[in-house]
């Protein structure tokens, strides 16, 4: 099998399953509880914060740890809209977040707030400047992602965190699929609040994180004992938050150099398919992107369709986004950008990983061409 | 708070989401689909085109009769592994039948033979059927326009 779609999930790396097994077994102790076997645990919970802590920049304190990066960006969007709500109902988001973000934007739509979800360029990025349009007296949040799921191109966070700022309105950014992929501190982001998950860098499934910065009001949107400062109530998933804190570190510590091997083989990746296949377009094409996501429109073909022809080949690609909704919709992050609907519907996504080697991405050339010629030879759509 | 109720009661047995699995079966006649291709001209004595706005699907079908049967058909179809699966299976059903045996065919006829496919892409098997009663009526039109005085 030829596993190209980390950007859904990724292997868990086996010194983070090694560093989780003890908790998982004898060291079982509740973190809460009053005598030192619980003390041991609080002790291990604590130093995985502090270590995740000095990865990205930030103090302890501002670890929120979540069973997912889908219930970080709840919590952020949430917890902040209600902890502010007198002050103003109006957040800006953008049209291409993910829908932990988009899902949750409806759902407060729904309390009553006022959403604004900002357009990208046909790049993908999205314009500062209408940002700052977009902003109002009653803005109390902005939330944008900084590396898109289905594109990897990267929001400029930077300058929506300092329009954010003069502004005096809170930024959260999903974060999820570019910590541990790009250069991350907390401070040169410059968000109030950041969301990500384990299973995306090569950590365990059912733990997320929300870095909230100090100062940050928010409300808790799981209640009941007072865990994680009382803003996440719930037992410590320990033997997980043990194993994101060792993927953590692993992946700050080889970022750089995963970057640069992934980006090499995810250009060439890119110009031999382009050279192989006619009418195909890279989305988000010399816009900055995450090294590792190839984000391909396939003209005259359905993504479904090579998505299952590749899988029969054993390489598991996905389309341009999980359709969740039972509804067959082409991609909103490619619809955003402007592609017209067919184009959104030949898309496939390709995202790389650290055991991706330079004979896969040549295999996967290879199977991706003869795929879809045969599929353009039964195609009813000429051209 | 207001949050979308969710009736537990009318959902479903299945759990649907993005999970969609093919049997064997499906993907046999996706990866080798019967009858795909195009008829000539002088060959054709029907011809149907039918589209799904909704999911983008098309699909264009080719009959040949001969002695009120389907002497051969072909279809070409852009869309997702249902509509290549099920256009292929109907053509399988439809060929060497006769003209009111084909048109009695109907999706539910297709599915049952691929063994089913999973709930989401149900409509899709509706696609060929709709192209082979549009092919059958154009040839009746044309047998009409020969019949006629």
């Amino acid at each position: 099998m030829i596993y190209l779609d980390h950007n859904a999930t990724t292997p868990l790396a086996p010194t983070a399953l090694e560093a989780m097994l003890p908790y998982l077994r004898e060291r079982y102790g509740n973190p809460s509880s009053p005598y030192r076997f619980g003390n041991e645990a609080r002790g291990a919970v604590e130093r995985a914060r502090s270590r995740i802590a000095e990865c990205i920049g930030c103090k302890p304190v501002e670890i929120i740890f979540c069973a997912s990066g889908t219930e970080a960006d709840n919590l952020a969007l949430r917890g902040v809209a209600h902890a502010l709500e007198a002050r103003g109902r109006h957040i800006v988001t953008t049209a291409i977040e993910h829908p932990a973000v988009l899902h949750t934007c409806k759902a407060l739509e729904r309390e009553g707030f006022r959403l604004t979800y900002l357009p990208v360029s046909d790049d993908g990025a999205v314009e500062p400047g209408a940002l700052a349009a977009s902003l109002c007296p009653d803005t109390i949040m902005v939330s944008a992602m900084h590396a898109n799921n289905e594109t990897g191109v990267l929001q400029p966070i930077e300058e929506i965190a300092a329009i954010a700022r003069r502004r005096g309105v809170l930024l959260h950014t999903d974060a999820v699929q570019s910590v541990g992929k790009v250069p991350f501190r907390v401070d040169d982001l410059g968000a109030d609040l950041i969301a990500f998950s384990g299973h995306k860098l090569y950590g365990p499934k059912g733990i997320g994180v929300l870095y909230a910065r100090r100062g940050t009001q928010l409300t808790s949107v799981i209640t009941g004992g007072g865990h994680e400062l009382g803003l996440r109530a719930g037992t410590e998933n320990v033997a997980a938050i043990i194993g994101l804190a060792e993927a953590v570190c692993l992946a700050f510590e080889e970022q750089e150099a995963q970057a640069v091997r992934l980006g090499a083989l995810r250009d060439r990746f890119e110009r031999r398919v382009c050279a192989a296949i006619r009418r195909i377009k890279i989305n988000g094409e010399g816009t900055p992107r995450v090294p590792s996501t190839s984000s391909l429109s396939v003209q005259g073909v359905d993504g479904e369709s090579i998505v299952l022809g590749l899988d029969v080949r054993g390489i598991c690609v996905s389309t341009g986004s999980a359709c969740s909704t039972g509804e067959d919709e082409p991609s909103h992050v490619l619809r955003a950008m402007g592609r017209p609907a067919q184009e959104a519907r030949g898309a496939i996504r390709l995202s790389l990983g650290k055991e991706t080697r330079e004979a896969d991405m040549d295999t996967t050339v290879q199977v991706l061409t003869e795929t879809v010629e045969r599929l353009r030879s039964i195609s009813s759509d000429r051209g | 708070m207001n949050h979308e109720a969710i009736d537990r009661t009318e959902s479903s047995e299945e759990i649907t989401g993005p999970v969609l699995y093919y049997n064997e079966a499906v993907i046999d006649h996706f990866m080798n689909p019967r009858h795909v291709g195009e008829l000539s001209e002088a060959e054709t004595d029907g011809f149907g085109v039918v589209g799904d706005p909704a999911c983008g699907d098309q699909m264009k079908l080719w009959i040949a009769v001969q002695d009120g049967r389907i002497a051969k058909i072909a279809f070409k179809s852009f869309g997702c592994p249902g509509a290549i699966a099920t256009s292929s299976m109907l053509t399988a059903l439809a060929a060497g039948e006769t003209i009111d045996t084909a048109r009695g065919i109907t999706d539910d006829d297709v599915i049952e033979a691929l063994g089913g496919i999973p709930e989401r892409k149900r409509h899709c098997s509706l696609l060929g059927v709709r192209a082979l009663h549009a092919a059958i009526d154009e040839w009746e039109q044309r047998n009409r326009r020969e019949m006629a005085p």
